[in-house]
């Protein structure tokens, strides 16, 4: 197995970087919505509302940090920053262009499922020790969904490695130098992108956290940095979901000469960015159990028969 | 008196079963009356109420397929009851033809010695949630009724407010102070108690988990709770709670004068704005005998199909909202923007103009005032083939509301059900074409039927109406007949200024008609349009003063909440999102 960790200034730009994206997606989803929803959007602080993430942060420090007297205090306090913490760490893994990135690791596909896997555990605490009904109930769907959805979200990915043979994400952006797997793996790409958008609990998955029907799901207790938390986590997972998507559907940074690597990037994923603000902007969102039994009778199979069709065609190109 | 000289005649069909059940129930018919709006009043006995329902449910010349409304009248300040039994109370209950187009109405006198009444929720559903109100507002019991509690009002409170007896406003009573006591007391009142509701705490498997969706929640449309008695994410039982909208608008109605009530009403169903003053400023013109202009029918028409259309837009992009998509409702918002720019062009306020007066409406109609509408016209066609393909046409939509809170005709007609809800059902009834009123028989428009009765049904046959009332509009833009914007009647309110100083004489008529407003003769009238969001009643009795004796508002959304536990039962907790999105009401118009 091998490790090549960064050096700690580019840990530390990474993380930066990163945190600044997702607190900054506030504003463009916001703006996003505002524009293919025939209003205008938050363009009042600062120059076309840039500052408006300044203002949201300077209000959501601010407030008062509240631990609702029937909750579990420990668990409640630590359900916030699991989902920061591991949606973090699976950054660590991404390579964003040659000679960026914290750690090359072969491993890297699975221990980007293995923190995905954990993010679980930030939304079941932070319901369960909420002690509200409305919570419960979030979390319970959540649990669920995160649970099945996880589980064809790995076999998705399985096509990509058999065709690259590699766990490692740099190898696999290499490996497709000559075409982008989004071509032989598409059926692959839809499961992961529909899987990827359940992980994030956006909609049309935001099933945990229905406004409409269960208030604000898990978090419906939480308040202040604590929200923020959850709140800036859903961003993150956002971004993450697209730069996988983009790592191992297509082709990572490779691109046009003209274009540095990390632009070519970072134009990539805010493709898959924008797409899933406006998968918000126009889908209703389906029940709790048409939603499960999508993944189990539908994805699920599909997922399966793909990875077949490849780990088939793999042995048949060995063979020959 | 003028009572005599304006007495109607009935129709010759309802003479005819007035004639009839005159004869067969001899000993249970104390007396006959009938008033300008042409409903037969039948004083009935205590012991033959309910034979006499029954038998106008399923057996007489003409059926009764609705109990419309059910209230009750305290009759001891009131001077003009020539021709009534004695009474300090008067039950009354009004029952609606479906297959005619006749009302009759039913009245129990009570004395206020023994205020006990045979329940009839045995014969009608529906009076249920209306004996409970009648308990609250007036005291009188209900026997063999199954929940006889407050439901408008919080379980400690002390009277029954629509007694005249009771104040009317705060400064009739004692400055209000809460002592300690006082306040853990009224907590207690408020502690959750599964039992009362009519639920069990566990079953032989599992034990239940009870939520309190509302009285603020981000989808009950206001302060609205509902009781949830959960197995998992499944509805084992749902039980509406409502009153906490409730202002007291018909006791509101015993203060004001004829003329300054109409603002009150514009608050009822707050969505439908000048069409709530509609049915009240008919009621009272039916009492004074005032014809309006044509030209005033057909400009009450026109803004009532513009409120029509708002109110449907509102719904439209809720019921979207509501089973999770985000977008529809600002797309909607917008348009009805636009349509409250042209009521405030028109008359000069947005959701509640009260723009209707008794005769006539406040002004005419402003110099080029086509124009806007016309080009609003031909805008919105466009926009509802758009939302088609992205709310109607929508699967995940269908799948969320297609077989989610279906009823049949039967149970709609059983539950007082009106309106697109009744339509769902594949009944084709509209208010506007069975009886026509304000010149809707004028009108060239259809009535759109569904057949499922579910929540997409529902959304659909409102859909179509507005598509229906764009239509209705576009033909009163064409065809706006010229003349005054006021009858030349007396009572009209404010009067006409042409006649006011030709003498003094007239001078002080037209002071008075001004001050007090018009006197209208001892009268019961009743009169019901077809609203945004189902049939709207009111039912005015006047004792010969310049207010009302008593107003009775009877609105469709109260009805229509009295049926969610009957269709939600066994669906999940989102499926009684979108039931409750699908029925289209709004808290104001449940409590008054």
């Amino acid at each position: 197995m091998r490790f090549e960790v960064g050096s700690a200034l580019s840990i530390g730009a990474i993380l930066f970087t990163v945190i600044i994206v997702a607190a900054m997606l506030i504003w463009v989803e916001r703006r996003l919505l505002g524009l293919w929803q025939e209003r205008l959007g938050p363009n009042r602080v600062g120059p076309f509302g840039l500052l408006q993430v300044v203002a949201d942060m300077i209000k959501i420090f601010a407030k008062e940090d509240w631990v609702p007297p029937f909750a579990d205090r420990f668990s409640f306090l630590l359900a916030p920053p699991i989902i920061m913490v591991v949606i973090l760490m699976s950054f660590s893994v991404i390579p964003f262009a040659p000679g960026v990135g914290v750690i090359d690791s072969d491993i890297g596909v699975l221990f980007v499922l293995a923190m995905a896997s954990l993010g679980a555990y930030s939304v079941m605490l932070g319901g369960l020790s909420s002690n509200n009904k409305y919570a419960l109930l979030g979390s319970l769907r959540a649990a669920a969904q995160m649970v099945s959805y996880e589980v064809f979200m790995g076999i998705s990915l399985l096509g990509v490695v058999a065709l690259a043979g590699t766990f490692n994400l740099r190898e696999i952006v290499l490996s497709q130098a000559d075409g982008w797997y989004i071509l032989p793996q598409c059926v692959g790409f839809v499961i992961f992108l529909i899987a990827g958008v359940a992980e994030s609990h956006r909609l049309p998955f935001d099933i945990p956290e229905a406004e409409q029907e269960i208030v604000a799901g898990y978090h419906t207790e939480y308040s202040g940095m604590k929200f923020g938390m959850f709140f800036v986590g859903e961003y993150l997972g956002v971004v993450l979901v697209s730069s996988l998507i983009v790592v191992l559907f297509f082709g990572g940074w490779l691109g046009p000469a003209f274009l540095p690597p990390i632009v070519c990037f970072v134009l990539k994923a805010s493709v898959f960015v924008a797409f899933f603000v406006l998968l918000r902007a126009a889908i209703p969102r389906p029940r709790y159990d048409q939603l499960m039994n999508y993944g189990w009778l539908f994805l699920l199979p599909l997922s399966l028969l793909n990875l077949l069709l490849t780990g088939a065609f793999v042995l048949w190109q060995e063979g020959m | 008196m003028e009572v005599a000289e304006h007495t109607p005649v009935l129709d010759p069909s309802l003479a005819n079963l007035v004639e009839e059940l005159s004869l067969r129930f001899e000993q249970e018919i104390i007396a006959v009356q009938t008033y300008r709006d042409g409903i037969p009043v039948l004083w009935v006995t205590p012991a033959g109420l309910k034979t006499l329902m029954h038998y106008l449910r399923t057996s007489a010349s003409i059926r009764f397929q609705m109990l419309f409304d059910l209230t009750a009248i305290d009759e001891r300040a009131r001077v003009h009851r020539e021709g009534q039994p004695a009474s300090d109370f008067t039950v009354s209950y009004h029952l609606m033809s479906f297959s005619h187009p006749c009302d009759i109405r039913l009245k129990l006198a009570l004395s206020e010695s023994s205020l006990v009444a045979p329940t009839v929720t045995d014969v009608w559903p529906n009076a249920n949630w209306y004996e409970r109100e009648c308990w609250d507002m007036f005291g009188i019991e209900f026997r063999g009724h199954p929940n006889l509690s407050r439901i408008m009002l919080p379980p400690t409170w002390e009277g029954h407010p629509l007694r005249k007896e009771h104040p009317a406003r705060a400064t009739e009573m004692e400055p209000y102070s809460l002592s300690e006591e006082r306040q853990q007391a009224e907590q207690e009142a408020l502690r959750f108690n599964p039992e009362q509701w009519g639920m069990t705490r566990e079953s032989k498997n599992s034990e239940f988990m009870f939520l309190n969706l509302g009285p603020n929640h981000p989808s009950v449309h206001g302060v609205f709770r509902i009781a949830l008695q959960l197995d998992g994410e499944i509805l084992v039982d749902a039980v509406p709670d409502i009153g906490y909208h409730h202002r007291g608008a018909e006791k509101m109605g015993e203060r004001q004068s004829w003329h300054t009530y109409i603002p009150y009403t514009d608050r009822i169903d707050y969505l439908g704005g000048v069409m709530n003053n509609l049915p009240y400023v008919m009621a009272v013109e039916k009492m004074a005998g005032i014809e309006v202009p044509e030209r005033v029918k057909v400009i009450r028409v026109m803004l009532c199909e513009m409120f029509r259309i708002a109110s449907h837009l509102l719904f439209y992009g809720t019921f979207a909202q509501d089973v999770g998509q985000l977008s529809p409702v600002f797309y909607m918002f917008v348009d009805r923007e636009r349509v409250f720019n042209i009521i405030e062009s028109i008359c000069g306020a947005r959701m509640h103009p009260g723009w209707f007066r008794i005769g006539g409406v406040a002004q005419d109609l402003p110099a080029g005032w086509d124009k806007a509408i016309r080009e609003w016209l031909d805008f919105m066609p466009a926009r509802l083939r758009d939302y088609d393909t992205m709310v109607m046409n929508n699967g995940i939509l269908k799948r969320r509301t297609q077989g989610v809170g279906a009823y049949t005709t039967k149970d709609a007609l059983d539950w007082g059900i009106t309106g697109a809800g009744l339509r769902a059902t594949g009944l084709e009834y509209d208010y506007r074409k069975a009886r026509p009123y304000s010149g809707y028989e004028q009108f060239d428009f259809d009535i759109p039927v569904a057949v499922n009765g579910d929540c997409y049904d529902r959304c659909a046959i409102r859909v179509e109406e507005i598509r229906q009332s764009l239509r209705i509009i576009r033909q009163c833009v064409d065809n706006m007949p010229e003349g005054p914007y006021k009858s030349a009647h007396p009572s009209t309110t404010p009067p006409l200024k042409e006649k006011s100083r030709l003498d003094i004489e007239t001078l002080i008529n037209h002071f008075l008609s001004v001050s007090w407003g018009p006197v209208i003769a001892p009268q019961e009238v009743t009169t019901i349009i077809e609203a945004t969001k189902g049939l709207n009643s009111y039912y005015l009795v006047s004792d010969g003063g310049t207010g009302s004796y008593r107003t009775r508002i009877r609105t469709p959304s109260f009805a229509h909440l009295q049926m969610i536990p009957e269709i939600s039962r066994g669906f999940m907790v989102p499926d009684l999102i979108a039931i409750i999105a699908s029925i289209d009401f709004v808290m104001a118009d449940v409590d008054r």
